[in-house]
């Protein structure tokens, strides 16, 4: 990308203008829940370059929402750059002068990898809800087989943050030559029961809007959008911290009024942002791979296979370990990320832990905050350095 | 390496090669860094202060930001060789009970901390009629992080009450310099005073 064909918009310190990429998969891949996907493409971006050792990869992994598109923008009209624009770019804590970034859209996703509202070739239909449920494992194979594609034997890192920190986690766990750091930001080792309540709603929220249709609404050409709407809101509702909610919207009423009309339309400031949030999520996302990947979510437990002893599922990893929290993150709070550190430390493990003051709540990690930035930056600096970069 | 400030030479000294260490509020991470360097020790540190924490992992050193009063719940019993306090003693809330937590979690303890009976401290109240100050104790009465202050004596008179045995004592006067004439008067002379410590 040279600095001509870049808009004046696009910073500096971003990776510019990015067309994401394709891999396609012809080699069944077996998953978790019994059944097998034949077939499959993940799509994924790429900023910077692959040095001759191929030791400077990083591998970053998308959360409930999230897509291939980290950083940069997709079009010289994007409004808004990748999700993780913050962290990464030329000079930012993830350096793409450095490092060669790979992100890819999880299997089941719906932004261009293999999911629900893609065509099964055994029917030439959309899969919708025939759409077989997807692990955490079963992504951490799909991206060892990119990887593979990639010429990439191991990454010098790979980090997420939510359901993307428990992808490193399990990568860790899953593949422990195949990765040299594992940063896992504002994580919990699996979730707690209020975690899968919130999930729950939201899953009933999109199952019974009336144009779900058992999740064949592609084929009746309709769209549960009031269910996926609410889904997001609750969602949205858990990502932020009371004192960020408080911060931003008080009990404020909209454009300037200041006595009530008495009905149900919008009045508060926050009901005016959570529907704006909600509607324009179900104009980017698809109501049954919000449902898989909530499961994902629910189901992800490494521990499970040791009788819940976190530390024994660790016990053979080989990663370093960046453990990242936020003070204000309620969904997953510090002690979850403590329950990584702890069984880290049970094994011996290389871990350093930082528990940043944030007042953003759970989406903290995807905001600029100093001290979060500054960790991060500093960690991955000893990455680069070790990576020969 | 050199460069170590004395207090910790002398801890880093007590050390032997290849054990794993735990040290209470690393600070910067200086000493880890050291141990790792010249002893081929492993371990972590814990530490509470934001700024701290970026330092010691740009030093490679595996620190977990921990706030102490809080306890080392999070370690096992006798997972490290050594637990090393330097001078956050007198910081913490309960100063015994993380003695405890230190032969708890450790075969032995190190721990350093300023004596509130060394003289000039002692001529401050005594002659000046003011709250303490020195280079250990650098902080105004009213902003001091140093709640539990003790002396040589204090000390040692909780380690009796707690069957801690004392195995080494070190104490450093003024601007950490070794003493001129060691063991006399150190109540009264030493500025720092190090013990190497573990359960009788």
């Amino acid at each position: 990308m040279t600095a001509e064909t870049m808009p004046e918009s696009i910073p500096p310190d971003s990776v510019g203008l990015v067309e994401p990429k394709s891999a396609r998969f012809d080699t069944a891949l077996m998953l978790e829940c019994g059944r097998s996907l034949p077939s499959y493409e993940l799509v994924y971006e790429a900023y910077g370059r692959l040095n001759a050792a191929r030791s400077n990869a990083i591998l970053i992994c998308h959360a409930l929402s999230g897509t291939h598109h980290a950083a940069g923008y997709n079009s010289p009209s994007d409004r808004k750059p990748g999700w993780w624009e913050v962290c990464i770019g030329p000079g930012k804590p993830i350096d793409t002068n450095r490092f060669f970034v790979v992100c890819s859209n999880n299997l089941g996703g719906c932004h261009g990898s293999t999911g629900p509202t893609s065509i099964n070739p055994a029917t030439d239909e959309p899969y919708g809800a025939d759409f077989p449920i997807i692990t955490v494992q079963d992504w951490v194979h799909s991206q060892a087989r990119l990887a593979d594609h990639l010429g990439i034997d191991r990454w010098a890192a790979v980090a997420g943050g939510s359901l993307g920190a428990m992808q490193a986690l399990q990568w860790a766990i899953e593949y422990p030559q195949r990765l040299r750091h594992a940063a896992v930001i504002a994580a919990a080792p699996r979730l707690s029961a209020q975690n899968i309540a919130f999930n729950e709603v939201a899953r009933q929220a999109i199952r019974s809007d009336p144009e779900f249709y058992g999740g064949r609404y592609q084929s009746h050409q309709v769209v549960p959008r009031r269910g996926l709407m609410l889904a997001r809101m609750l969602g949205h509702i858990t990502y932020l911290s009371d004192q960020a909610m408080r911060a931003k919207f008080g009990r404020d009423l909209r454009r300037g009024k200041d006595d009530f009309d008495f009905h149900y339309e919008v009045e508060f400031e926050v009901e005016s942002y959570l529907r704006y949030q909600g509607e324009s999520f179900v104009n980017r996302f698809d109501a049954n791979t919000y449902l898989l990947m909530t499961k994902a979510l629910d189901y992800f437990d490494p521990a499970a296979a040791f009788e819940g002893d976190l530390a024994k599922a660790l016990a053979g990893v080989a990663a370093r370990f960046l453990v990242v929290a936020f003070t204000s993150d309620w969904r997953f709070s510090p002690a979850r990320s403590r329950e990584i550190v702890r069984a880290l430390l049970d094994n011996d493990k290389e871990v350093s832990y930082a528990e940043i003051e944030a007042d953003h709540g759970h989406d903290a990690f995807l905001m600029p905050v100093p001290q979060y930035l500054e960790v991060l930056r500093t960690y991955m600096d000893k990455v680069a350095a070790e990576s020969g970069v | 390496m050199s460069g170590l400030r004395a207090d910790l030479q002398i801890v880093a000294d007590w050390i032997a090669p290849r054990s794993r260490v735990l040290d209470l509020g690393c600070g910067d991470g200086r000493l880890l860094r050291h141990l790792q360097d010249n002893r081929s020790v492993t371990g972590y540190g814990l530490e509470i202060d934001a700024e701290k924490i970026v330092h010691c992992i740009r030093s490679g050193v595996n620190v977990i930001q921990t706030d102490l009063d809080q306890g080392l719940s999070d370690f096992d019993a006798g997972s490290f060789d050594y637990v090393v306090m330097t001078q956050t003693l007198q910081a913490v809330r309960r100063p015994d009970l993380l003695l405890d937590e230190i032969l708890r979690v450790g075969r032995m303890g190190i721990v350093t901390f300023p004596n509130f009976a060394f003289w000039r401290l002692r001529y401050y109240l005594a002659v000046l009629g003011r709250m303490p100050m020195s280079g250990a104790l650098s902080y105004t009465w009213y902003e001091t992080p140093n709640i539990h202050l003790c002396s040589i004596n204090d000390f040692e008179e909780l380690c009796l009450q707690k069957g801690i045995r004392i195995l080494e004592r070190e104490v450093l006067s003024h601007d950490l310099r070794r003493p001129v004439i060691a063991g006399v008067l150190p109540n009264l002379l030493a500025e720092i005073a190090i013990y190497r410590f573990c359960r009788s």
